[in-house]
Protein backbone atom coordinates (compact mmCIF):
# COMPACT_ATOMS: atom_id res chain seq x y z
CA UNK A 1 0.00 0.00 0.00
CA UNK A 2 1.39 3.50 -0.78
CA UNK A 3 2.01 5.86 1.94
CA UNK A 4 -1.51 8.04 1.17
CA UNK A 5 -3.32 4.18 1.17
CA UNK A 6 -1.58 3.69 4.70
CA UNK A 7 -2.76 7.48 5.77
CA UNK A 8 -6.20 7.01 4.38
CA UNK A 9 -6.66 3.42 5.98
CA UNK A 10 -5.57 5.37 9.48
CA UNK A 11 -7.67 7.95 9.10
CA UNK A 12 -10.86 5.58 8.08
CA UNK A 13 -9.99 3.78 11.27
CA UNK A 14 -9.88 6.60 13.39
CA UNK A 15 -13.49 7.67 12.66
CA UNK A 16 -14.63 4.49 12.58
CA UNK A 17 -12.89 4.23 16.44
CA UNK A 18 -14.20 7.11 17.50
CA UNK A 19 -17.52 6.07 16.53
CA UNK A 20 -17.92 8.59 13.64
CA UNK A 21 -20.48 5.78 11.70
CA UNK A 22 -23.23 5.63 14.87
CA UNK A 23 -24.82 8.25 12.86
CA UNK A 24 -26.23 5.48 10.87
CA UNK A 25 -28.58 4.32 13.77
CA UNK A 26 -29.88 7.94 13.84
CA UNK A 27 -30.57 7.69 10.02
CA UNK A 28 -32.17 4.34 10.53
CA UNK A 29 -34.50 5.42 12.72
CA UNK A 30 -35.56 8.62 10.99
CA UNK A 31 -36.07 6.23 7.77
CA UNK A 32 -38.01 4.27 9.72
CA UNK A 33 -40.59 6.27 11.00
CA UNK A 34 -40.91 8.32 7.97
CA UNK A 35 -41.42 4.69 5.95
CA UNK A 36 -44.19 3.87 8.49
CA UNK A 37 -46.09 7.00 8.60
CA UNK A 38 -45.72 7.74 4.56
CA UNK A 39 -47.13 4.19 4.58
CA UNK A 40 -50.38 4.81 6.72
CA UNK A 41 -51.20 8.12 4.85
CA UNK A 42 -50.30 6.75 1.01
CA UNK A 43 -51.50 9.43 -0.42
CA UNK A 44 -49.74 8.60 -4.07
CA UNK A 45 -46.71 10.81 -2.61
CA UNK A 46 -44.52 8.25 -0.56
CA UNK A 47 -41.64 7.95 -3.12
CA UNK A 48 -41.45 11.74 -3.00
CA UNK A 49 -41.47 12.22 0.52
CA UNK A 50 -39.09 9.32 1.05
CA UNK A 51 -36.74 10.56 -1.61
CA UNK A 52 -36.75 13.73 -0.33
CA UNK A 53 -36.33 13.20 3.07
CA UNK A 54 -33.83 10.36 2.82
CA UNK A 55 -31.33 12.50 -0.05
CA UNK A 56 -31.91 15.80 2.26
CA UNK A 57 -30.72 13.33 5.69
CA UNK A 58 -28.03 11.84 3.71
CA UNK A 59 -26.93 15.27 2.70
CA UNK A 60 -27.08 17.03 5.84
CA UNK A 61 -25.48 14.36 8.04
CA UNK A 62 -22.68 14.33 5.38
CA UNK A 63 -22.19 17.81 5.03
CA UNK A 64 -21.69 18.26 9.06
CA UNK A 65 -19.22 14.96 8.80
CA UNK A 66 -17.51 16.99 6.14
CA UNK A 67 -16.67 19.92 7.84
CA UNK A 68 -16.56 19.15 11.54
CA UNK A 69 -14.08 16.26 11.00
CA UNK A 70 -12.81 17.71 7.78
CA UNK A 71 -11.37 20.78 9.57
CA UNK A 72 -9.80 18.67 12.17
CA UNK A 73 -7.88 16.38 10.16
CA UNK A 74 -4.14 18.29 10.31
CA UNK A 75 -5.09 21.01 13.28
CA UNK A 76 -6.26 18.10 14.97
CA UNK A 77 -2.76 16.50 14.29
CA UNK A 78 -1.14 19.32 14.96
CA UNK A 79 -2.59 20.03 18.34
CA UNK A 80 -1.97 16.56 19.66
CA UNK A 81 1.71 16.49 18.14
CA UNK A 82 0.75 13.65 16.75
CA UNK A 83 2.49 14.52 12.96
CA UNK A 84 5.29 15.33 14.52
CA UNK A 85 6.61 11.25 14.67
CA UNK A 86 4.79 10.81 11.21
CA UNK A 87 6.87 13.98 9.37
CA UNK A 88 10.15 12.68 10.77
CA UNK A 89 9.47 9.56 8.35
CA UNK A 90 9.88 9.43 4.75
CA UNK A 91 6.13 10.87 4.31
CA UNK A 92 6.12 14.29 1.86
CA UNK A 93 3.75 16.82 3.52
CA UNK A 94 1.52 16.39 0.38
CA UNK A 95 0.89 12.44 0.74
CA UNK A 96 -0.12 12.86 4.81
CA UNK A 97 -2.64 15.62 3.36
CA UNK A 98 -3.82 13.69 0.23
CA UNK A 99 -4.05 10.87 2.62
CA UNK A 100 -6.06 12.57 5.04
CA UNK A 101 -8.59 13.38 2.25
CA UNK A 102 -8.74 10.23 1.07
CA UNK A 103 -9.49 8.84 4.31
CA UNK A 104 -12.55 11.12 4.95
CA UNK A 105 -13.92 10.73 1.69
CA UNK A 106 -13.63 6.87 2.36
CA UNK A 107 -15.38 7.51 5.43
CA UNK A 108 -17.78 9.57 3.71
CA UNK A 109 -18.20 7.25 0.96
CA UNK A 110 -19.11 4.13 3.26
CA UNK A 111 -21.65 6.04 5.45
CA UNK A 112 -23.30 7.60 2.59
CA UNK A 113 -23.55 3.71 1.21
CA UNK A 114 -25.25 2.93 4.00
CA UNK A 115 -27.47 5.55 4.57
CA UNK A 116 -28.56 4.99 0.55
CA UNK A 117 -29.55 1.24 1.40
CA UNK A 118 -31.37 2.50 4.18
CA UNK A 119 -33.23 5.13 1.51
CA UNK A 120 -33.81 2.14 -0.99
CA UNK A 121 -34.93 -0.30 2.09
CA UNK A 122 -37.72 2.44 3.02
CA UNK A 123 -38.77 2.94 -0.72
CA UNK A 124 -39.20 -0.62 -0.80
CA UNK A 125 -41.20 -0.65 2.16
CA UNK A 126 -43.65 1.76 1.58
CA UNK A 127 -43.74 0.80 -2.16
CA UNK A 128 -43.41 -3.04 -1.79
CA UNK A 129 -41.69 -2.74 -4.76
CA UNK A 130 -38.16 -1.06 -6.89
CA UNK A 131 -38.48 0.30 -10.11
CA UNK A 132 -35.51 1.16 -12.86
CA UNK A 133 -36.35 5.19 -12.36
CA UNK A 134 -35.73 5.16 -8.76
CA UNK A 135 -32.12 4.40 -9.86
CA UNK A 136 -32.28 8.51 -10.02
CA UNK A 137 -31.53 8.74 -6.46
CA UNK A 138 -28.42 6.77 -7.09
CA UNK A 139 -27.07 9.59 -9.42
CA UNK A 140 -28.84 11.77 -6.29
CA UNK A 141 -26.44 10.33 -3.92
CA UNK A 142 -23.04 10.33 -6.50
CA UNK A 143 -23.72 13.92 -6.49
CA UNK A 144 -23.61 14.21 -3.02
CA UNK A 145 -20.55 12.66 -2.55
CA UNK A 146 -18.89 14.96 -5.30
CA UNK A 147 -20.16 17.90 -3.39
CA UNK A 148 -18.68 16.01 0.23
CA UNK A 149 -15.89 16.34 -1.57
CA UNK A 150 -15.37 19.48 -2.80
CA UNK A 151 -16.36 20.17 1.05
CA UNK A 152 -13.71 18.21 2.95
CA UNK A 153 -11.20 19.94 0.29
CA UNK A 154 -11.94 23.31 1.50
CA UNK A 155 -12.19 22.44 5.08
CA UNK A 156 -8.73 20.71 4.60
CA UNK A 157 -7.36 23.67 2.75
CA UNK A 158 -8.38 26.21 5.89
CA UNK A 159 -7.35 23.41 8.55
CA UNK A 160 -3.71 23.59 6.96
CA UNK A 161 -3.44 27.47 8.48
CA UNK A 162 -6.35 29.05 10.52
CA UNK A 163 -7.79 27.59 13.75
CA UNK A 164 -10.70 24.86 13.93
CA UNK A 165 -13.37 27.57 14.78
CA UNK A 166 -11.96 30.23 11.73
CA UNK A 167 -12.00 27.18 9.27
CA UNK A 168 -15.72 25.88 9.84
CA UNK A 169 -16.87 29.58 9.19
CA UNK A 170 -14.54 29.85 6.08
CA UNK A 171 -15.74 26.52 5.31
CA UNK A 172 -19.45 26.90 6.10
CA UNK A 173 -19.20 30.27 4.45
CA UNK A 174 -18.10 29.36 1.21
CA UNK A 175 -20.25 26.32 1.27
CA UNK A 176 -23.24 29.10 1.41
CA UNK A 177 -22.55 30.73 -0.78
CA UNK A 178 -21.16 28.44 -3.21
CA UNK A 179 -25.58 27.71 -3.11
CA UNK A 180 -25.84 31.18 -5.03
CA UNK A 181 -23.34 31.13 -7.64
CA UNK A 182 -25.61 31.24 -10.68
CA UNK A 183 -27.51 34.15 -9.03
CA UNK A 184 -24.56 36.01 -8.28
CA UNK A 185 -23.70 35.53 -12.17
CA UNK A 186 -26.95 36.59 -13.68
CA UNK A 187 -27.43 39.43 -11.33
CA UNK A 188 -28.20 42.64 -12.76
CA UNK A 189 -29.76 45.46 -11.17
CA UNK A 190 -29.42 49.39 -12.47
CA UNK A 191 -28.82 50.67 -8.92
CA UNK A 192 -25.70 48.43 -8.71
CA UNK A 193 -22.66 49.65 -9.40
CA UNK A 194 -21.16 48.13 -12.51
CA UNK A 195 -17.75 47.64 -10.88
CA UNK A 196 -20.06 45.66 -8.19
CA UNK A 197 -21.13 43.73 -10.86
CA UNK A 198 -18.28 42.67 -12.31
CA UNK A 199 -16.65 41.51 -9.12
CA UNK A 200 -19.74 39.27 -8.24
CA UNK A 201 -19.80 37.73 -11.70
CA UNK A 202 -16.08 37.22 -11.15
CA UNK A 203 -16.46 36.05 -7.97
CA UNK A 204 -19.06 33.15 -9.20
CA UNK A 205 -16.51 31.51 -11.45
CA UNK A 206 -14.15 31.50 -8.55
CA UNK A 207 -16.37 30.33 -5.55
CA UNK A 208 -17.36 26.73 -5.84
CA UNK A 209 -20.78 25.89 -7.68
CA UNK A 210 -22.67 23.87 -5.10
CA UNK A 211 -25.97 24.49 -7.05
CA UNK A 212 -24.93 21.75 -9.70
CA UNK A 213 -24.68 19.05 -7.73
CA UNK A 214 -28.42 19.58 -6.09
CA UNK A 215 -30.67 17.48 -8.25
CA UNK A 216 -32.82 16.33 -5.39
CA UNK A 217 -36.22 17.42 -7.02
CA UNK A 218 -35.33 15.74 -9.99
CA UNK A 219 -34.34 12.36 -8.13
CA UNK A 220 -38.04 12.71 -5.95
CA UNK A 221 -40.09 12.75 -9.04
CA UNK A 222 -37.91 10.37 -10.56
CA UNK A 223 -36.95 12.33 -13.67
CA UNK A 224 -34.58 11.66 -15.86
CA UNK A 225 -30.99 13.49 -15.49
CA UNK A 226 -28.16 14.00 -18.38
CA UNK A 227 -25.63 12.19 -18.59
CA UNK A 228 -23.76 15.12 -19.44
CA UNK A 229 -24.50 16.56 -16.08
CA UNK A 230 -22.57 13.89 -14.61
CA UNK A 231 -19.99 13.98 -16.70
CA UNK A 232 -19.69 17.74 -16.08
CA UNK A 233 -20.22 17.52 -12.68
CA UNK A 234 -17.65 14.79 -12.07
CA UNK A 235 -14.88 17.36 -14.01
CA UNK A 236 -15.93 19.76 -12.12
CA UNK A 237 -15.57 18.24 -8.82
CA UNK A 238 -12.17 16.45 -9.48
CA UNK A 239 -10.76 19.89 -11.24
CA UNK A 240 -11.69 21.92 -8.29
CA UNK A 241 -10.84 19.50 -5.63
CA UNK A 242 -7.08 19.15 -7.57
CA UNK A 243 -6.76 23.00 -7.20
CA UNK A 244 -7.55 23.07 -3.26
CA UNK A 245 -5.51 20.31 -2.48
CA UNK A 246 -2.49 22.07 -4.49
CA UNK A 247 -3.37 24.83 -2.75
CA UNK A 248 -3.39 23.30 0.70
CA UNK A 249 0.12 21.21 -0.24
CA UNK A 250 1.88 24.13 -0.91
CA UNK A 251 0.91 25.78 2.17
CA UNK A 252 1.28 23.11 4.33
CA UNK A 253 4.54 22.15 2.84
CA UNK A 254 6.00 25.78 3.94
CA UNK A 255 4.40 25.38 7.80
CA UNK A 256 6.84 24.88 10.72
CA UNK A 257 5.04 22.68 13.48
CA UNK A 258 6.36 24.34 16.62
CA UNK B 1 37.74 13.65 6.34
CA UNK B 2 35.01 11.41 6.00
CA UNK B 3 31.50 12.60 6.30
CA UNK B 4 30.41 13.06 9.35
CA UNK B 5 26.97 11.17 10.52
CA UNK B 6 25.38 14.72 11.49
CA UNK B 7 26.80 18.02 9.84
CA UNK B 8 24.70 20.89 11.01
CA UNK B 9 26.26 24.35 9.22
CA UNK B 10 25.56 28.08 10.24
CA UNK B 11 22.04 26.65 11.16
CA UNK B 12 19.95 29.57 12.42
CA UNK B 13 15.95 29.89 13.02
CA UNK B 14 14.09 32.86 13.10
CA UNK B 15 10.08 33.13 14.70
CA UNK B 16 8.06 35.38 13.56
CA UNK B 17 5.29 36.92 16.10
CA UNK B 18 3.23 39.62 16.85
CA UNK B 19 -0.29 40.42 15.08
CA UNK B 20 1.19 40.56 11.47
CA UNK B 21 4.22 38.32 12.52
CA UNK B 22 6.27 41.29 11.27
CA UNK B 23 8.50 40.66 14.08
CA UNK B 24 10.65 37.83 14.40
CA UNK B 25 12.74 36.83 17.35
CA UNK B 26 15.82 34.58 17.32
CA UNK B 27 15.84 30.90 18.34
CA UNK B 28 18.99 29.27 17.03
CA UNK B 29 22.05 31.69 15.75
CA UNK B 30 24.62 29.65 13.05
CA UNK B 31 24.58 26.69 14.68
CA UNK B 32 27.59 24.74 13.34
CA UNK B 33 28.80 21.44 14.84
CA UNK B 34 29.23 18.09 13.99
CA UNK B 35 28.04 14.43 15.15
CA UNK B 36 30.66 11.93 14.43
CA UNK B 37 29.55 8.21 13.28
CA UNK B 38 28.77 6.31 15.80
CA UNK B 39 29.17 8.11 18.40
CA UNK B 40 26.58 9.07 21.36
CA UNK B 41 26.16 13.18 21.30
CA UNK B 42 23.85 14.60 24.30
CA UNK B 43 22.58 18.05 23.19
CA UNK B 44 22.27 20.18 26.58
CA UNK B 45 20.91 23.17 27.89
CA UNK B 46 17.68 24.92 30.29
CA UNK B 47 14.67 25.20 28.69
CA UNK B 48 14.10 27.54 25.35
CA UNK B 49 17.94 27.09 24.62
CA UNK B 50 17.67 25.97 21.21
CA UNK B 51 17.89 22.24 21.63
CA UNK B 52 14.45 21.46 20.24
CA UNK B 53 14.64 24.00 17.55
CA UNK B 54 18.04 22.14 16.25
CA UNK B 55 16.19 18.84 16.70
CA UNK B 56 13.14 19.71 14.64
CA UNK B 57 15.22 21.55 11.95
CA UNK B 58 17.17 18.59 11.55
CA UNK B 59 14.00 15.83 10.91
CA UNK B 60 11.90 18.63 9.06
CA UNK B 61 9.47 20.06 11.25
CA UNK B 62 10.28 23.59 11.17
CA UNK B 63 12.41 25.02 8.29
CA UNK B 64 15.36 26.94 8.41
CA UNK B 65 16.42 30.91 7.88
CA UNK B 66 19.53 30.25 7.04
CA UNK B 67 22.43 27.65 7.25
CA UNK B 68 21.83 23.79 6.53
CA UNK B 69 22.30 20.49 7.62
CA UNK B 70 23.26 16.94 6.53
CA UNK B 71 22.49 13.56 7.96
CA UNK B 72 24.76 10.77 6.47
CA UNK B 73 25.58 13.36 3.96
CA UNK B 74 22.03 14.01 2.49
CA UNK B 75 20.80 17.24 3.03
CA UNK B 76 18.45 17.43 5.48
CA UNK B 77 15.51 18.90 2.69
CA UNK B 78 16.01 15.53 0.83
CA UNK B 79 13.00 12.95 2.01
CA UNK B 80 15.02 10.54 1.14
CA UNK B 81 17.11 10.97 4.54
CA UNK B 82 14.50 9.78 6.69
CA UNK B 83 14.55 6.19 5.80
CA UNK B 84 18.20 6.28 7.51
CA UNK B 85 17.07 8.28 10.95
CA UNK B 86 14.99 7.52 13.71
CA UNK B 87 13.05 10.00 15.76
CA UNK B 88 11.53 10.60 19.41
CA UNK B 89 9.59 13.80 19.48
CA UNK B 90 9.74 15.51 23.64
CA UNK B 91 6.69 14.51 25.53
CA UNK B 92 5.70 11.73 22.60
CA UNK B 93 1.87 11.54 21.75
CA UNK B 94 0.24 9.28 19.09
CA UNK B 95 -3.28 7.72 18.14
CA UNK B 96 -4.37 6.58 20.86
CA UNK B 97 -7.23 4.65 19.56
CA UNK B 98 -4.31 2.88 18.41
CA UNK B 99 -2.93 -0.67 20.22
CA UNK B 100 0.69 0.04 20.61
CA UNK B 101 1.36 -3.51 17.57
CA UNK B 102 -1.26 -1.36 15.98
CA UNK B 103 0.93 1.54 15.80
CA UNK B 104 4.08 0.47 15.32
CA UNK B 105 2.25 -1.47 12.13
CA UNK B 106 1.34 1.51 11.10
CA UNK B 107 4.50 3.29 10.71
CA UNK B 108 6.24 0.23 9.57
CA UNK B 109 3.36 0.42 6.91
CA UNK B 110 4.77 3.98 6.19
CA UNK B 111 8.56 2.78 5.68
CA UNK B 112 7.53 0.45 3.25
CA UNK B 113 8.65 -2.67 5.41
CA UNK B 114 7.55 -6.11 3.68
CA UNK B 115 4.85 -7.71 5.05
CA UNK B 116 6.44 -10.84 5.59
CA UNK B 117 9.02 -8.94 8.05
CA UNK B 118 6.51 -6.45 8.99
CA UNK B 119 5.11 -8.44 12.14
CA UNK B 120 8.13 -10.13 13.54
CA UNK B 121 9.93 -6.60 13.75
CA UNK B 122 7.15 -4.89 15.46
CA UNK B 123 7.02 -8.00 18.09
CA UNK B 124 11.00 -7.99 18.62
CA UNK B 125 10.63 -4.17 19.24
CA UNK B 126 7.81 -4.08 21.74
CA UNK B 127 10.38 -6.64 23.26
CA UNK B 128 13.10 -4.64 22.97
CA UNK B 129 11.18 -1.93 25.10
CA UNK B 130 9.29 -4.35 27.39
CA UNK B 131 5.87 -3.46 25.84
CA UNK B 132 5.35 -7.00 25.23
CA UNK B 133 2.27 -7.44 27.89
CA UNK B 134 0.50 -3.82 26.86
CA UNK B 135 0.74 -4.36 22.73
CA UNK B 136 -2.87 -4.84 22.81
CA UNK B 137 -4.12 -2.50 25.28
CA UNK B 138 -5.12 1.21 23.48
CA UNK B 139 -2.70 3.92 23.94
CA UNK B 140 -5.30 6.18 25.64
CA UNK B 141 -4.92 3.85 28.73
CA UNK B 142 -0.81 4.11 28.93
CA UNK B 143 0.91 5.79 31.49
CA UNK B 144 3.16 8.24 30.05
CA UNK B 145 6.99 6.08 30.95
CA UNK B 146 4.67 3.18 28.69
CA UNK B 147 4.45 6.18 25.53
CA UNK B 148 8.02 7.02 25.96
CA UNK B 149 8.72 3.47 25.25
CA UNK B 150 6.49 3.23 22.59
CA UNK B 151 8.10 6.21 21.21
CA UNK B 152 11.40 4.98 21.27
CA UNK B 153 10.24 2.05 19.42
CA UNK B 154 8.86 3.60 16.49
CA UNK B 155 11.99 5.33 16.45
CA UNK B 156 14.37 2.52 16.14
CA UNK B 157 11.64 0.56 13.89
CA UNK B 158 12.90 0.69 10.78
CA UNK B 159 16.51 -0.20 12.03
CA UNK B 160 17.66 3.49 11.60
CA UNK B 161 21.63 4.35 11.31
CA UNK B 162 21.17 7.89 12.93
CA UNK B 163 18.78 8.25 16.13
CA UNK B 164 17.59 11.30 17.40
CA UNK B 165 15.43 11.81 20.73
CA UNK B 166 13.97 14.64 22.39
CA UNK B 167 13.97 14.98 25.57
CA UNK B 168 13.81 10.86 26.15
CA UNK B 169 14.27 10.83 30.00
CA UNK B 170 11.87 13.88 30.32
CA UNK B 171 9.22 12.99 32.54
CA UNK B 172 10.42 9.28 33.70
CA UNK B 173 10.65 7.53 36.62
CA UNK B 174 14.47 6.44 37.33
CA UNK B 175 13.27 3.09 36.62
CA UNK B 176 12.17 4.31 33.45
CA UNK B 177 15.33 6.56 33.31
CA UNK B 178 17.43 3.61 33.25
CA UNK B 179 15.56 1.44 30.84
CA UNK B 180 16.09 4.42 28.46
CA UNK B 181 19.38 4.82 29.31
CA UNK B 182 19.89 1.22 28.30
CA UNK B 183 18.25 1.42 25.10
CA UNK B 184 20.75 4.26 24.20
CA UNK B 185 24.07 1.93 25.50
CA UNK B 186 22.28 -0.61 23.08
CA UNK B 187 22.31 1.40 20.05
CA UNK B 188 25.34 2.28 20.86
CA UNK B 189 26.69 -0.87 20.71
CA UNK B 190 25.00 -1.65 17.60
CA UNK B 191 27.15 1.24 15.66
CA UNK B 192 24.40 3.66 15.66
CA UNK B 193 24.61 7.06 15.63
CA UNK B 194 22.34 8.80 18.87
CA UNK B 195 21.66 12.38 19.16
CA UNK B 196 20.09 13.17 22.51
CA UNK B 197 19.13 16.13 24.04
CA UNK B 198 18.42 16.57 27.25
CA UNK B 199 18.80 19.07 30.97
CA UNK B 200 19.33 15.65 32.75
CA UNK B 201 23.44 16.03 33.15
CA UNK B 202 23.86 12.69 35.17
CA UNK B 203 22.27 11.26 31.73
CA UNK B 204 24.63 13.00 29.61
CA UNK B 205 27.56 12.38 31.39
CA UNK B 206 26.80 8.58 31.59
CA UNK B 207 25.88 8.17 28.32
CA UNK B 208 28.02 10.54 25.90
CA UNK B 209 31.10 10.41 24.16
CA UNK B 210 30.84 14.27 23.87
CA UNK B 211 27.88 16.79 24.67
CA UNK B 212 27.37 20.02 22.88
CA UNK B 213 26.11 22.87 25.57
CA UNK B 214 23.94 25.20 23.89
CA UNK B 215 22.34 28.50 25.97
CA UNK B 216 20.22 31.42 23.91
CA UNK B 217 20.03 29.84 20.94
CA UNK B 218 24.26 30.04 20.68
CA UNK B 219 26.62 26.77 20.75
CA UNK B 220 28.91 27.78 23.92
CA UNK B 221 31.24 24.66 23.17
CA UNK B 222 31.96 20.99 22.24
CA UNK B 223 33.65 18.50 23.75
CA UNK B 224 34.00 15.20 26.16
CA UNK B 225 32.17 16.03 29.33
CA UNK B 226 35.07 16.30 31.11
CA UNK B 227 36.53 18.52 28.82
CA UNK B 228 33.51 20.86 28.12
CA UNK B 229 33.63 21.65 31.62
CA UNK B 230 36.80 21.58 32.20
CA UNK B 231 37.02 19.40 35.18
CA UNK B 232 39.66 20.00 37.97
CA UNK B 233 39.42 18.74 41.48
CA UNK B 234 38.98 21.89 43.60
CA UNK B 235 39.35 20.03 46.61
CA UNK B 236 38.33 17.15 48.56
CA UNK B 237 35.43 16.21 50.81
CA UNK B 238 36.02 13.64 53.63
CA UNK B 239 32.78 11.92 54.91
CA UNK B 240 33.50 10.65 58.73
CA UNK B 241 31.86 9.40 61.72
CA UNK B 242 32.26 11.14 64.88
CA UNK B 243 30.26 10.91 68.36
CA UNK B 244 31.43 12.54 71.84
CA UNK B 245 33.49 16.03 72.10
CA UNK B 246 36.83 16.61 71.65
CA UNK B 247 38.25 19.98 71.92
CA UNK B 248 41.71 19.63 69.38
CA UNK B 249 38.64 18.46 66.83
CA UNK B 250 36.37 21.28 67.50
CA UNK B 251 38.04 23.25 65.01
CA UNK B 252 37.46 21.00 62.30
CA UNK B 253 33.97 20.04 63.35
CA UNK B 254 32.91 23.87 63.01
CA UNK B 255 33.77 23.58 59.66
CA UNK B 256 31.94 20.51 59.12
CA UNK B 257 28.37 20.02 57.74
CA UNK B 258 26.74 17.71 60.60
CA UNK B 259 23.70 15.03 59.74
CA UNK B 260 23.97 13.07 63.01
CA UNK B 261 26.61 11.66 63.56
CA UNK B 262 27.96 11.98 60.25
CA UNK B 263 29.84 14.92 59.29
CA UNK B 264 31.09 16.08 55.45
CA UNK B 265 33.78 17.96 55.62
CA UNK B 266 35.96 20.04 52.26
CA UNK B 267 39.46 20.77 52.65
CA UNK B 268 42.34 21.88 50.03
CA UNK B 269 44.42 18.64 48.70
CA UNK B 270 47.23 19.69 50.08
CA UNK B 271 45.74 19.86 53.52
CA UNK B 272 44.30 16.22 53.26
CA UNK B 273 46.70 14.12 54.92
CA UNK B 274 47.23 16.13 57.95
CA UNK B 275 43.55 16.89 58.74
CA UNK B 276 42.66 12.94 58.33
CA UNK B 277 45.56 12.37 61.16
CA UNK B 278 43.64 15.43 63.13
CA UNK B 279 40.64 13.43 62.84
CA UNK B 280 42.01 9.59 63.42
CA UNK B 281 43.37 11.15 66.92
CA UNK B 282 40.52 12.49 67.71
CA UNK B 283 38.91 9.34 67.33
CA UNK B 284 36.73 9.84 64.19
CA UNK B 285 35.95 7.03 61.84
CA UNK B 286 36.60 7.83 58.14
CA UNK B 287 34.10 6.67 55.77
CA UNK B 288 35.38 7.92 52.35
CA UNK B 289 37.44 10.51 50.67
CA UNK B 290 36.53 12.03 47.42
CA UNK B 291 37.38 14.38 45.19
CA UNK B 292 35.61 17.64 44.54
CA UNK B 293 34.73 18.24 41.01
CA UNK B 294 32.93 20.80 39.19
CA UNK B 295 29.40 19.03 37.57
CA UNK B 296 28.03 19.63 34.15
CA UNK B 297 25.52 21.70 36.47
CA UNK B 298 27.43 24.05 37.86
CA UNK B 299 28.89 24.50 34.47
CA UNK B 300 25.10 25.09 33.64
CA UNK B 301 24.37 27.56 36.29
CA UNK B 302 28.20 29.50 35.36
CA UNK B 303 26.72 29.77 32.02
CA UNK B 304 23.16 30.87 32.82
CA UNK B 305 24.86 33.56 35.31
CA UNK B 306 26.91 34.65 32.89
CA UNK B 307 24.12 34.89 30.20
CA UNK B 308 22.30 37.04 32.88
CA UNK B 309 24.94 39.81 33.86
CA UNK B 310 25.53 40.22 30.22
CA UNK B 311 21.22 41.10 29.36
CA UNK B 312 21.69 43.08 32.54
CA UNK B 313 24.73 44.83 31.27
CA UNK B 314 23.03 45.44 28.17
CA UNK B 315 20.28 46.93 29.93
CA UNK B 316 22.01 49.41 31.66
CA UNK B 317 24.09 50.42 28.72
CA UNK B 318 21.02 50.44 26.69
CA UNK B 319 19.64 53.41 29.94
Amino acid sequence: MSRVGVVAWNTFREAVRDRVLYNLVFFALLMMCAAILVGQISIGIEQMVIVSLGLSAISVIGLLMAVFIGVGLVSKEMDKRTLYALLAKPVRRWEFLLGKFGGLLLTLGINTAAMAAGLFAALYYVKHSLERADGIALVAIYFILLKLALVVALALLFSCYTTPLLAILFTAGLYVSGLFVNEMRGLHSETMAPAVQALLRGLSYILPNFENFDVMASAAHARHIPGMLILQNTAYAVLYCTIVLTAAAVIFSRRNLK
Amino acid sequence: MTDAAIRIENLTKDYPYGFLHLKTKRSLEGLTMRVEDGEVFGFLGPNGAGKSTTIKLLVGLIFPTAGTAYILGKPISDIAMHQDVGYLPEQPYFYDYLTATELLDYFARIHNLKAAGRRDRVARMLKKVGLETARKIQLRKYSKGMLQRVGLAQAILHDPRVVILDEPMSGLDPLGRREVRDIILELKREGRTVLFSTHILSDAEMLCDRVGVIAGGTLRGVGAPDEIVGIKAHGMEILFEFAGENAAAAALLGKATRTGNRYRLQVDEGELYATLEQLRSAGARILSVAQIKASLEEYFMHLIAADRAQAAAVDVSGK
